[in-house]
């Protein structure tokens, strides 16, 4: 622990105005694989808001003349059976998967850190309550869990981005309690407490911030597995509702036409890919640049 | 040339096991689904009854022509007021384990479906009062009252008779491993894997069963199933895809055999229970003959299954004898829907809350219906809901609209009766209508296809006056074999019939 | 030492206990009524009540329960209602099946994973490290039935060389059970290799780094002896520990790959059981999978504890 302190002191003093997270994202900026995720990330959101002006068709517009057609100048990505615009359907299907994404880990957050946080300050019972249950959670098969708890909600994408949730959960609980359980012992901490601050202070004042780098790494890479987990519910058609396109329920649809439309499944998966590699690329990033050891 | 190959790999493998178990032919047919238990009392499922069709014989059977001919039974006659039938057995028929098949096994039978916890035959032979044994190889069944669609119903599960001996063996544990007095005797079963029938040395049609074995195997993605067949891993599979017909014909080593199914596919509407029932589609029969109208079946036809089903408007197939020809399909008629929701006086659009199986040909069925019935003033909400959930919203009435399907019964009664009759168990329309169930205990009593078809005139208007089901299409099935395979001919039951088959090495 | 291990395993019981309890009430959170299931198209109303009696269906849920824990206790996991069979049956059946998928991938994730971090690690900062990191990241990136669709698309459909789907056993017939199972064993292997692979590098990266490999070096042995003996040796630890756990994962289940492959295992048993209602199906194969999956985890930590002297204290 002293070794820790002394290291990080020196550097303060060369850089006295660099804050932290200014210095991570100088770091950041450095790496060629984050940068591109981080580009495909923004670009995605950009395309997300703005499917509207973007996409060249209606992506529910159906048209029985133009079913399972090949890629074409018309329609780039070729047509669904249907006869829907694939292209168009790519692009507002991002909607549902970066905001599957997205608002599942902010549920497995909201739930998980509060409960982590309890459990490494509070220790004992409570500690070995919520423990027992994290563990026996994570016993559980993920995809199980996800699909009982969205069956349980009723199909609907909202539902699902719970269902995820709830079963991202577990992760940031263990997270966030191993890293209280760490920073709880350290010199500042007791002195916080010895000045007679109360516990919920001290747990989000100070043991909260240094917390966070990690839990923004889990977070980058929670949301990826997120993206699967939506595509995978929507797949088994417990996510994103017809007509509203979703990428996981297009590669539903097109499991049935592999021999004659084979590019009805080509797009949809190459775009979870995408979209997963994105965040993967800048998780990795994330955690070379708030990694302590690389300071 | 392949398959000896692999046969000798196996057998150099398998040093224990003999060569001649692998000369023997196999037959592999791909399910789309796993078969329930396969106990003929017990077992409810539609792909169970492709596996009975092997094991189980029945007292009759159906042929191409919907005709009903003799199995186990050589003969039945009704008496003149249809109050009993007399059925004679076929002699010298004996079940899997060497019993006999005479009139007390078929009693005990016939019993045991009517009796036995959880029986799904008890329902279907409700109509029979008792069984008497008249003399060794001859059965009275001895009616409650009038009961014409009996016969259609011992075509099928209620039919199949099973040896008492083992029967009384195991139980309610008897799908384990069925004792039956078909061409085939059960060997094995692996859950989601296989099932293993071999050919029955003492079967009573012996000479006409050629192939040695069949194993069945559940498959549920139709592309693997088909793409199984190509590679020659399956000799038939069941269900293939309308959508993949063309494929199939050009391939040279494939055959197709198809029929047009007994049932239906259709919009059940919430018109009586629940507040679901209170919305305008379910008050109104305008409303519904509206929505009705905003559908065109032939491009849900053409689109979904590239014209190889038949569009249909009634509970039978415009090609059943039962189907009446003066109420054909109406075309689609968008102003006419218009003008129909103008005059019901409702705020558009109307909203309709559609729940939908999760399947993805069923699902595109409900968004074309989506897209069509919007131009006419309608906003469908589509709901895909698993299996288990949908039984329980359709029991609560928790739907206003719900696409639901009906695998079909020999006798039209059994695609009807139930359905619209008040407070029958598959009414999950809760539509009353106390004329019409006059009409529906009338079409029972009666005999022969024109009075009972006079019968059904009446009620047919009326239902498509009402609309309490639209009515949309009817499948083909679509078996698909090598063209190894010799013999195979399709009922409109959708069954597989394996005696008479021959499978070229 | 031991009584840390006393208190590992003191610990498996609530969690067990508590996973049952999760399993138990989502299940009868689920909308749907088995029996009404069970009673198929005709749904008779005298059927539905006789099947609600027969599996205690009719009884508040806290005394389902303890007839479940009950029977756990006398070493009778219940029966399917859908099948009529034994549920222990069922996982005796099913079981050869998971292990050997389970097992395949295993092989696969570690050839590949393991041998790619090495080379990666040896090589750092080269195109062999680069294109391993793009190999890792194509594993860890890709859903797993996207790419099962597309092979089967490839290898089954366009060019026939492997059969779509199915299981054989190998004891029935070894080349085309291997034929059988080597489509969705990479499937779910390429995933594991991924994350197999950044372990290995990262840990090899600091085994190569410590003062015995350089006092290896320096006593003038061979390069490929000192990456082989005296760094591989040192980096297995955390590549076991992680194996033993991605292993776990597999055991309980590859539930899409399973369903997309009609692989006869622990998957897509529990998916049709959850789908059918088969309460005692789904309650009995979780029970057992996460058991396993739990010991495993606990084998894991202790290896790593052994492993490591220094976190013994």
């Amino acid at each position: 622990m002293m070794a820790g302190v002394a290291l990080s002191s020196p550097a303060t003093v060369a850089e006295p105005v660099d804050s932290p997270s200014r210095r991570a994202w100088r770091r950041l900026k450095k790496r060629r694989g984050a940068m591109f995720g981080l580009i495909v990330i923004v670009a995605l959101i950009a395309l997300a808001i703005c499917a509207d002006l973007v996409s060249p068709h209606d992506p529910i517009k159906q048209s029985y003349s133009a079913v399972r057609k090949a890629p074409s100048l018309q329609h780039w990505f070729g047509t669904d059976e249907l006869g829907r615009d694939v292209l168009a359907r790519i692009i507002f299907g991002t909607r549902a998967s970066l905001s599957a994404g997205i608002i599942s880990v902010g549920i497995a957050m909201l739930l998980g850190v509060p409960l982590g946080l309890i459990a490494g300050y509070c220790g004992g019972f409570i500690d070995a309550l919520i423990s027992r249950f994290t563990d026996a959670m994570l016993a559980c098969p993920f995809l199980i869990l996800a699909i009982a708890l969205a069956a349980f909600l009723g199909p609907s994408l909202g539902n699902a981005m719970i269902a995820i949730g709830v079963t991202a959960m577990p992760v940031f609980i263990r997270l966030t309690r191993g890293q209280v359980m760490g920073i709880a012992v350290e010199t500042y901490v007791e002195a916080a407490r010895a000045i007679g601050n109360p516990p919920w202070r001290i747990a989000v004042r100070h043991i909260l911030p240094n917390v966070l780098p990690q839990l923004l790494v889990q977070i980058t890479l929670t949301i990826a597995s997120a993206i699967i987990a939506e595509a995978s519910l929507s797949f088994l058609g417990l996510g994103q509702q017809p007509p509203a396109p979703s990428w996981g329920s297009m590669l539903n649809s097109a499991q049935r036409f592999l021999t004659n439309a084979p590019w009805m499944a080509v797009w949809p998966g190459l775009s979870i890919f995408i979209s997963v590699l994105a965040f993967n690329l800048l998780g990795d990033g994330l955690r070379d640049a708030l990694d302590p050891k690389n300071r | 040339m392949q398959k000896r190959r692999t046969a000798l790999y196996a057998a150099a493998l398998l040093l224990g096991s003999s060569l001649a178990a692998q000369a023997q032919s196999t037959l592999r047919i791909g399910l789309a689904e796993d078969p329930d238990i396969l106990d003929p009392s017990l077992a409810r499922t539609y792909v169970g009854r492709i596996v009975f069709s092997s094991i189980c014989d029945k007292l009759f059977d159906i042929n191409e022509k919907l005709e009903v001919i003799p199995q186990l039974a050589l003969s039945r006659e009704t008496s003149a007021d249809g109050l009993s039938v007399t059925i004679k057995l076929r002699p010298g028929v004996k079940f899997h384990d060497g019993e006999p098949l005479d009139a007390e096994a078929a009693k005990y039978s016939l019993e045991r479906h009517m009796t036995i916890q959880g029986s799904f035959r008890k329902p279907e032979l409700a109509s029979v009062d008792h069984v008497e044994v008249v003399d060794p190889l001859t059965v009275k069944l001895v009616l409650k009252a009038p009961f014409s669609p009996l016969i259609a119903q011992l075509t099928d599960r209620a039919g199949m008779m099973v040896s008492p001996k083992a029967a009384k063996a195991a139980g309610d544990k008897f799908g384990l491993g069925p004792v039956c007095a078909g061409p085939y005797k059960f060997v094995e079963r692996v859950q989601q894997d296989r099932i293993v029938v071999e050919k029955f040395a003492d079967y009573w049609n012996k000479q006409n069963v050629s192939i040695d074995r069949i194993v069945y195997r559940p498959i549920p993605d139709s592309t693997v199933r088909l793409a199984n067949l190509k590679s020659g891993q399956l000799d038939l599979i069941e269900r293939a895809l309308a959508t993949d017909i063309k494929d199939i014909q050009s391939n040279p080593k494939l055959k197709l055999a198809t029929a047009l199914e007994l049932g239906y596919q259709g919009i059940t509407i919430n018109v009586g229970k629940g507040d679901k029932s209170k919305g305008p589609l379910g008050q109104d029969k305008r409303v519904r003959q509206a929505f009705d109208l905003a559908i065109d079946r032939a491009a849900i036809n053409e689109v979904v299954f590239n014209g190889n089903f038949v569009p249909g408007n009634q509970w039978v197939s415009p090609a059943n004898p039962f189907y009446q020809e003066t109420m054909p399909v109406r075309p689609r008629d968008v102003a006419k829907a218009k003008k129909l929701l103008a005059e019901a006086g409702v705020k558009t659009p109307v909203t309709v809350d559609l729940m939908v199986p999760n399947n993805p040909e069923t699902r595109a069925v409900s968004e074309l219906v989506q897209g069509m019935t919007a131009e006419a003033g309608f906003d469908v909400k589509i709901r895909v809901t698993e299996f288990a959930t949908s039984l329980n919203e359709a029991e609560q009435g928790n739907f206003q609209a719900y696409i639901l399907r009906w695998s079909g019964r020999t006798d039209p009664d059994g695609n009807l009766y139930t359905f619209v009759k008040s407070g029958s168990p598959q009414n999950y329309s809760f539509y009353t209508n106390a004329d019409l169930d006059k009409q529906l205990e009338e079409s029972r009593s009666k005999d022969g296809v024109p009075t009972r078809k006079a019968i059904y005139t009446g009620i047919t208007k009326t239902l498509l006056e009402d609309l309490p089901i639209i009515y949309l299409y009817h499948q083909r099935h679509l078996i698909v074999h090598t063209d190894k395979l010799s013999g195979y001919v399709q009922a409109p039951d959708g069954m597989i019939r394996v005696v008479g088959l021959k499978l070229a090495q | 030492m031991i009584g840390l291990l006393a208190r590992r395993l003191l610990q498996l019981i609530p969690t067990i206990f508590l996973v049952s309890v999760i399993i138990f009430s989502l299940q009868h959170l689920l909308p749907g009524d088995p029996a009404l299931i069970m009673a198929g198209e005709e749904k008779d109303p005298e059927v539905i009540a006789q099947i609600r009696a027969q599996y205690h269906l009719d009884q508040p849920i806290v005394l389902q329960y303890l007839y479940w824990v009950k029977g756990v206790f006398v070493g009778d996991l219940g029966e399917s209602m859908r099948l009529k069979q034994p549920i222990s049956e069922l996982i005796a059946q099913k079981l050869p099946v998971t292990l050997q998928l389970a097992s395949m991938a295993m092989v696969i994730a570690l050839v590949i994973g393991v041998g790619m971090g090495v080379l990666s690690a040896v090589k750092k900062g080269t195109g062999w490290d680069a294109a391993a990191n793009l190999f890792a990241l194509w594993g860890i990136s890709t859903p797993n039935f996207w790419l099962g669709i597309m092979m089967i698309f490839l290898f089954s459909v366009q060019l026939g060389w492997l059969p779509a789907s199915g299981f054989v056993s190998p004891f029935e017939n070894l080349s085309q059970s291997l034929k059988a199972s080597i489509m969705p064993a990479f499937v779910l292997g390429n995933s594991i290799a991924g994350v197999l692979m950044r372990h290995t590098r990262g840990a090899m990266l600091q085994a190569l780094q410590s003062d015995y490999v350089r006092t290896a070096r320096a006593k003038g042995l061979h390069e490929p002896r000192v990456v082989l003996h005296h760094a591989m040796r040192n980096a297995l630890t955390p590549i076991i520990t992680l194996g033993a756990l991605e292993f776990g994962t597999l055991l309980s289940g590859a539930v899409l790959t399973e369903q997309i492959f009609s692989i006869p295992g622990f998957g897509k048993l529990i998916v049709d059981a959850v789908l059918n209602r088969d309460y005692a199906v789904v309650q009995g194969v979780v029970l057992v999978t996460s058991a396993v999956y739990i010991v495993l985890n606990l084998l894991a930590d202790i290896g790593y504890i052994l492993a490591n002297p220094r976190l013994r204290a």
